[in-house]
């Protein structure tokens, strides 16, 4: 089979041969080209798709004049955004309102790390992959409180105050049901997750608490990124913008990056436990039509389900009305909280008794 | 650095803010308010501690301006004040002319009034449910509602000429006869309609959300709906069986059987209900009627320049947000004296502090969203 793994040593030892010690160097340069490459081309991808889905669901056409079919309109966008004037507020904070975006930026580049693409790429395959992704999401919720208090606007206050108290009531949950996965596993590193998952994939394997997990998961990630039914950090009709109402041109355009950024990344990860990341479909002792399977290739797996997953909360966002603070943190305190745990203590006794497949 | 920023109103100045309270400015403009309403919420977190809304945005002074237009003339600006009901204020004010020249409408012309008043209050809550969804934040809806309200529009557009302020209505009848195409058309959205509007139920009104959002939000006893002077749907849902068209007939409404649409509970789920109810109720007035549009006039033979005796006459419909009443004062000229419109927008709005005052911020978008402001007709 074709593998990537080949091509990076056959790079990495041709690169040792003409630069020597500033390998290292070289390579973090080439990463961190290909990584703003993703975001740009992701972004533009998941905008536009988000507009064809919405559009689609609408019963409407959306975005078609420029381009074929429209898909050069995130491109048009995105240089209007460029070209436009940033405006900073007159009583603004101007060092942390100019910061703000780029922490919620920088989160989303930092998460892409441990993210697996597809079988051999990956950026950072970090001891402790899980528990980093967990600790680096938490960090844009300070991205979005400065943005809410630096604006010197009493709707991006309430707005990043909103969002404080959902991302961090939701990251418990989110956490719950990943460290099911972990407790199956027996491993935070991303590719030993994924390769427990050779002869099926977790979803299947793991019975019922497995699935349920799921379920917390894809709500808690949607509460986490600020996406309906949980976007009440930026609920139009009673906040105008939320946080980044006080927020024009590139500044924005990164806020908005950043957000289906962390959708992909969210996306991407539930794949990865659940789902299996780049791995087939494969079943145990069905040596055939493992075989067939493997001759999709493994970025095509991860992708495929990735964005199912993300169509799934698009699809979220175009059915649901918004719900009010209130129930939001009921929600997550009263339901998904207890289920998160007593669910975890199910996985526990599962995995010790083996009762997975 | 967050200084506290002060509202210039004589009330901010009165009342000095306590500690850990918040005003803040929704409208006038601002995407929930649908138009130019200003509100000034006091909050306590997220708690509205006290609603004002600001009214004047949008005045254009429609009583004043109707004092020197003829009786023929000032009909077609009161298209402009609710505009979502247009064809219903101007057969309020054809009404109240024809009350004064105590002349007898034509048959043909009595039926049109009530299909189109019927389709209009269709179109109207149709959009309504758009955007109250839209207030609670889904936006599908929208764009469902709309699709039965340009079918709407396009029949109206084929008969009237236009699609939103119609001036259709004329004192002794309607302005041109139906289009050929008229019944034909009614007919297939009457169909489609019905094939359509359970679409509209899975998404809205059988959704966990939604009820959670409604069930219990912004409630209005009957006692407080009738002392506020509240009308149309917003009473009804508080349980007061106050439809003009069943109290106080008018243009035959009284030969047609339908339904008062009445809920008790009062809250905003309450409101939304009685409206859709409302709908099937015109649906089926119109299936009642569509077939058996007399022949004859649609006009009745009248003067060119019309003098109304000297008095005051008064006349009341049930528009899609409730009683418009027109009171005209006439000193035998050509040119009402003083003109006085009751609009249901004014009335409704005055419940909002009352129903939403200890409630969350995102429960006032309910609470508002299901009270049907249309801003121009409280401005007026």
């Amino acid at each position: 089979m074709f593998s990537f793994q080949q091509i990076a040593q056959q790079t990495h030892a041709w690169l040792q041969q003409h630069t020597g010690s500033f390998t290292v160097l070289v390579e973090c340069a080439i990463v961190a080209v290909f990584a703003i490459t993703l975001f740009a081309v992701l972004g533009l991808v998941l905008v536009l798709l988000e507009r064809k889905v919405a559009a689609h669901i609408q019963i409407r056409v959306g975005p078609n004049r420029v381009g074929p079919a429209g898909l050069l309109q995130t491109v048009a966008d995105t240089l209007k955004l460029l070209m436009k004037e940033g405006l900073v507020p007159n009583l603004a904070d101007k060092f942390l309102f100019n910061l703000a975006p780029f922490i919620v930026m920088m989160v989303a580049m930092l998460l892409l790390a441990p993210v697996a693409f597809a079988r051999g790429i990956q950026i950072w395959d970090i001891n402790i992959g899980v528990l980093y992704i967990s600790a680096i999401s938490s960090i844009s919720v300070i991205g979005i409180l400065m943005a809410g208090w630096s604006s010197n606007n009493k709707y991006a206050m309430l707005g990043a105050m909103r969002s404080g108290a959902q991302i961090v009531s939701y990251e418990l949950s989110a956490g719950f049901s990943v460290l099911c996965i972990v407790v199956l596993s027996g491993s935070l590193r991303i590719s030993d997750i994924i390769a427990a998952q050779e002869n099926g994939w977790w979803i299947f394997k793991g019975h019922i608490p497995v699935l349920i997990s799921f379920v917390i998961f894809i709500i808690a990630v949607t509460a986490e990124t600020n996406r309906a039914p949980f976007d009440l950090a930026e609920a139009e009709s009673e906040l105008t913008a939320g946080f980044h109402t006080e927020y024009s041109g590139m500044r924005f355009a990164l806020f908005f990056l950043a957000e289906y950024i962390n959708i992909f990344i969210v996306c991407a990860i539930g794949a990865t436990l659940f789902f299996g990341g780049w791995m087939p479909l494969h079943i145990a002792h069905w040596e055939g039509f493992n075989h067939v399977m493997d001759y999709i290739p493994s970025s095509v797996w991860f992708m495929g389900k990735t964005f199912a997953l993300i169509l799934l909360i698009m699809w979220f966002r175009w059915t649901f009305p918004r719900l009010r603070v209130d129930q939001l943190l009921t929600l997550e305190w009263k339901y998904l909280l207890p289920i998160g745990l007593f669910n975890l203590l199910l996985v526990a006794i599962i995995a010790i008794m083996g009762w997975h497949f | 650095m967050y200084s506290e920023t002060t509202i210039v109103t004589p009330e901010a100045s009165q009342q000095p803010l306590l500690e850990g309270q918040l005003v803040i400015n929704v409208g006038p403009q601002h995407p929930a308010t649908h138009g130019v309403l200003h509100l000034v919420i006091t909050l306590e977190g997220e708690t509205i501690i006290k609603i004002e809304p600001h009214l004047g945005y949008i005045h254009r002074s429609i009583e004043k301006m109707s004092e020197s237009l003829t009786y023929r003339q000032f009909i077609y600006v009161t298209s402009r004040m609710d505009y979502l009901s247009a064809h219903i204020n101007n057969l309020a004010c054809a009404m109240c002319v024809e009350k004064g020249m105590q002349l007898e409408v034509p048959e043909r012309a009595q039926v049109i009034r009530i299909i189109m008043s019927e389709l209009t209050r269709i179109a109207s809550h149709e959009l309504w449910i758009g955007a109250m969804a839209m207030d609670l934040g889904a936006f599908t809806p929208f764009f469902y509602t709309f699709r039965e309200r340009e079918t709407i529009n396009d029949i109206m557009e084929q008969t009237c000429g236009a699609r939103l302020t119609m001036n259709y209505m004329v004192p002794g009848g309607v302005m041109y006869d139906l289009h050929p195409e008229f019944v034909a058309r009614v007919k297939s959205f009457v169909a489609q309609f019905k094939s359509k509007v359970s679409e509209l139920e899975d998404l809205v009104t059988d959704n966990i959300i939604f009820r959670n959002r409604t069930v219990g939000v912004g409630v209005l006893s009957k006692e407080d709906a009738i002392s506020y002077g509240c009308t149309g749907p917003v009473a009804r849902a508080s349980g007061v069986d106050g439809d003009i068209r069943k109290r106080f007939p008018y243009s035959g409404y009284e030969k047609l059987e339908f339904e008062q649409c009445i809920d008790t509970a009062g809250d905003s789920f309450a409101r939304y209900i009685v409206r859709i109810r409302e709908m099937y109720q015109s649906i089926h007035i119109i299936e009642q009627l569509i077939d058996a549009i007399p022949e004859g006039d649609f006009q009745a033979k009248t003067k060119a320049v019309i003098k109304l005796p000297k008095g005051e006459f008064y006349t009341r419909v049930e528009t899609a947000r409730g009683e418009l009443g027109v009171y005209i004062v006439s000193e035998g000229a050509t040119t009402p004296y003083r003109i006085k419109y009751r609009s249901p927008g004014f009335s409704n709005l005055s419940a909002l502090n009352h129903m939403a005052k200890g409630s969350k911020i995102g429960d006032l978008m309910a609470t508002m969203g299901t009270l049907d402001l249309v801003i121009p007709d409280i401005d007026r």
